[in-house]
């Protein structure tokens, strides 16, 4: 598991607050310098317990959390010089902007000039030059946002963690901050470590994505494979859109397997996570790989026998549900394009697709 | 670009001005508000504003010389008090007729009691002549100058009627005077002799005391209140009970529990001989003097340091102090510079509270402070049922409200009071 170039590195490290239920399980994870890495689960997955180890506030059960090559877990916090952005911001409310940021400075003994410079660039970093005079309480959300990101940038730490960072924003504004603070991570090359719940954030933003549930890490990989590749079945229901199939693999043949589903139809797929014929299996399609025009499928595809339940129209897609095999909440979507075939409720349809789009996950 | 151009008021829908419109919607509201609150509005009157400005009132109220000898003051009015020499005959005729009148209303012994307050053994002249002037005809024994100082011959010294006269206004500073040790003369105000100056020192030891006793109440609660607000909720409410009991408890009680752990054959006291840490003829004095005072009343007053310390602390979110750490702050600097700046409101609405309960504090003292150890509370309960110098009491009173609403004016300059939180 050691790797030379891992800058953070999770050895075996195991978690428990009770000494009865472990919240993180044999979690091991090494990530090179100047990456972003995204922590996504479920809340309760064990993801900003994580954080929190990494940080300091919370100790390892057992196992090694390293730094740089030293092992951390008898560093005390505020001695790992990692910069951390609060779900809440955690601005001091009884100081100015300025003092803020300064206050990591000052506990560093740096002299005041120079303290003063790295405050107003920081502060000119994120478009914030102008407040430093003012109180945490005077700004908005999003203003407070750019605060906490620069004072934990304004000591130049190596690591920075980010728990939930966008979480008390809107959806404009939170897409703005997402797109500024991957530019800022990836021009001051700092390695960053985030928390979040939300996917798209997680896709959007990261380097590789850690997908936790349970106290595991589910699948880590970069956002592409995440979503085009799931591992497993939590990983492909929790990522995007899924539609979920059950059934059992009739046979597998290499690269393709077939899956007869519970209502007897069969169907292709690509075994992923399935062993051997018999063995139970959910597989996985994404709605914009269904394919329902006839002429784009292999001549000797298995198709199934669909019925529209809904129409809805989304603008720049267009969406269907559908009963598929029993499931009613089968969902698929088409770009609006001028040549797009709109169906409508009640129409019966055919539908297929290729078999390296249809993975063949564990039941 | 229409409504820009309108001049005058805005109008309502029917041409009414708005704020007219407004307000007559707003009216039945504050009227049905103003009804809600009315009973206790008027409770509230009649049973504490009512008599405390009756009270605030007698510390400048005198009409009791003027009222009982209203002819004898007319009469002193053409007495030269300078001169040194006795009124003339005309003042002691009405003086007479005054006293015959009082003596009829028993009102003579109240006055020779107020005049007591300023000269001592004005009481008993005014008691001991009553009797015998009481047998005098206004009309036949004239005249009535020899035969008063016959009487009682301090009716013949200069000094009596310069009293009178000195106290015959009916609003007077006299009591004024005498809270901050002065008197009235007919010289003007004047310093009280050496021996008889004890107030001033007593608002000065007062307000020492209650400035001693607010800072070891911040001591020994910033902790408390500190745990209380960070473990968790089964624990501290277990803690709060215990923070609360003594609270429950009747102030008597404790403070006699004070008293037998304190005196000198008491459980302190026994337990050191006993240990051999203090010799059996050596005992510790920490009762019935400034000690005790303090021991006890932070004691007493304690919890009302402590619940509003806690009710801040628990709003000071604990991410606050991971952050400061997260940035490489030691605890001691996350504390410093960041929590305790957050708990300073709770500091201040515990101190203020404190303060002013202490600075008025009168069952403590007055059962464990001795004579060194009282206040001026203890002073003002004297005036009130044992001297019966109301005036004087009242006074004081007065002069107490007054320095704690000028601290309460400082501590809002200094602090800011939007800066206290109760809870």
């Amino acid at each position: 598991m050691s790797n030379d170039a891992a800058f953070v590195e999770f050895q075996h490290v195991q978690k428990s607050y009770d000494g009865e239920i472990l919240v993180v399980k044999d979690l091991n994870l090494s990530m090179p310098k100047g990456e972003f890495l995204t922590m996504l689960g479920p809340s309760g997955s064990g993801k900003t317990t994580c954080l929190m180890m990494l940080a300091g506030f919370e100790t390892a059960t057992h196992g090694e959390i390293m730094l740089d090559g030293r092992p951390i877990n008898n560093i005390p916090p505020h001695k790992r010089g990692i910069g951390m952005v609060f779900q809440n911001y955690a601005l001091f409310p009884h100081m100015t902007v300025a003092e803020n940021l300064s206050f990591p400075l000052e506990v560093r003994k740096i002299g005041k000039d120079e303290r003063e410079e790295k405050v107003r660039r920081a502060l000119d970093m994120v478009q914030m030059g102008a407040f430093g005079s003012r109180r945490p309480a005077q700004l908005s959300g999003g203003q407070q946002q750019r605060i906490a990101l620069a004072r934990a940038l304004v000591f130049e730490p190596e690591l920075v963690l980010m728990d939930e960072p966008l979480g008390a924003l809107d959806k404009q504004l939170r897409e703005h901050m997402q797109f500024e603070i991957t530019r800022l991570a990836h021009e001051l090359g700092i390695t960053t470590v985030y928390v979040t719940h939300d996917q798209t954030e997680a896709l959007t933003m990261s380097d590789r994505v850690a997908v936790f549930d349970d106290g595991r890490i589910q699948q880590l990989a970069p956002p592409d494979l995440l979503y085009e590749e799931p591992e497993n079945s939590f990983v492909a229901q929790f990522i995007g859109e899924n539609n979920t199939l059950e059934g059992v693999v009739k046979s597998i043949n290499g690269d393709e397997c077939v899956v007869a589903l519970d209502d007897g139809s069969e169907i292709d797929a690509k075994p992923v996570n399935v062993h051997a014929a018999g063995d139970r299996t959910k597989v996985s399609i994404r709605p914009e790989r269904v394919e329902f025009n006839k002429d784009r499928l292999h001549a000797d595809a298995h198709t199934l026998k669909a019925t529209v339940k809904e129409f809805i129209y989304m603008g720049d897609v267009f969406r269907f549900r559908l009963s598929v095999a029993g499931n009613d909440d089968f969902i698929i979507k088409t770009r609006n394009a001028p040549d797009a075939i709109k169906l409508s409720p009640g129409q019966e349809v055919e539908i297929g697709w290729l078999a390296r789009d249809c993975r063949a996950l564990d039941a | 670009m229409t409504d820009a151009t309108q001049s005058g008021p805005m109008l309502a829908a029917d041409g009414t001005p708005l704020k007219k419109s407004l307000a007559r919607s707003l009216r039945r509201r504050k009227l049905r508000a103003l009804a809600l609150i009315a009973p206790l509005l008027l409770f509230v009157l009649l049973s504490f504003v009512v008599p405390i400005v009756s009270m605030l009132f007698r510390s400048v109220e005198n009409g009791i010389v003027a009222q009982t000898l209203p002819l004898t003051v007319v009469e002193l009015q053409n007495w030269d008090a300078e001169s040194g020499e006795l009124p003339d005959e005309a003042l002691y005729a009405a003086f007479t007729k005054d006293m015959i009148a009082a003596i009829e209303a028993k009102e003579h012994t109240k006055l020779g009691t107020r005049l007591n307050y300023e000269q001592t053994g004005m009481s008993s002249m005014f008691r001991k002549s009553g009797r015998k002037i009481k047998r005098l005809d206004p009309e036949a024994d004239a005249p009535f100058k020899e035969k008063l100082i016959e009487i009682h011959d301090g009716w013949g010294d200069v000094d009596t009627w310069r009293v009178i006269k000195t106290h015959a206004v009916p609003i007077t500073n006299g009591y004024f005077l005498n809270a901050v040790d002065m008197r009235r003369t007919p010289e003007g105000a004047q310093a009280q002799p050496e021996d008889k100056r004890i107030l001033i020192k007593l608002f000065g030891r007062t307000l020492f005391m209650s400035l001693i006793i607010t800072g070891s109440c911040i001591l020994l609660a910033y902790p408390i209140s500190y745990l209380l607000a960070n473990l968790p909720m089964r624990v501290s409410n277990m803690l709060m009970i215990l923070v609360l009991l003594p609270f429950w408890t009747s102030l008597l009680v404790r403070t006699s529990a004070w008293k037998v752990m304190l005196q000198q054959q008491g459980v302190i006291n026994e337990t050191l001989v006993w240990l051999g840490l203090v010799a059996d003829d050596a005992r510790l004095v920490i009762i019935n003097n400034q000690f005790g005072t303090i021991i006890a009343m932070t004691h007493i007053l304690l919890p009302f340091m402590i619940l509003p310390m806690y009710s801040v602390m628990q709003t000071i979110p604990p991410y606050y102090t991971r952050a400061a750490k997260s940035m490489g702050a030691t605890n001691w600097t996350t504390f410093w510079r960041i929590y305790f700046p957050q708990s300073i409101p709770g500091i201040g609405a515990g101190s203020i509270l404190v303060f002013i309960l202490a600075i008025g504090y009168y069952i403590t003292p007055e059962i464990v402070g001795g004579t060194k150890g009282v206040f001026i509370s203890n002073r003002i309960a004297y005036h009130i049922s044992s001297s019966l110098n109301w005036g004087l009491a009242a006074a004081l009173g007065t002069i107490l409200l007054a320095v704690v609403l000028l601290l309460y004016w400082c501590y809002d300059k200094i602090v800011g009071i939007d800066n206290v939180k109760l809870g």
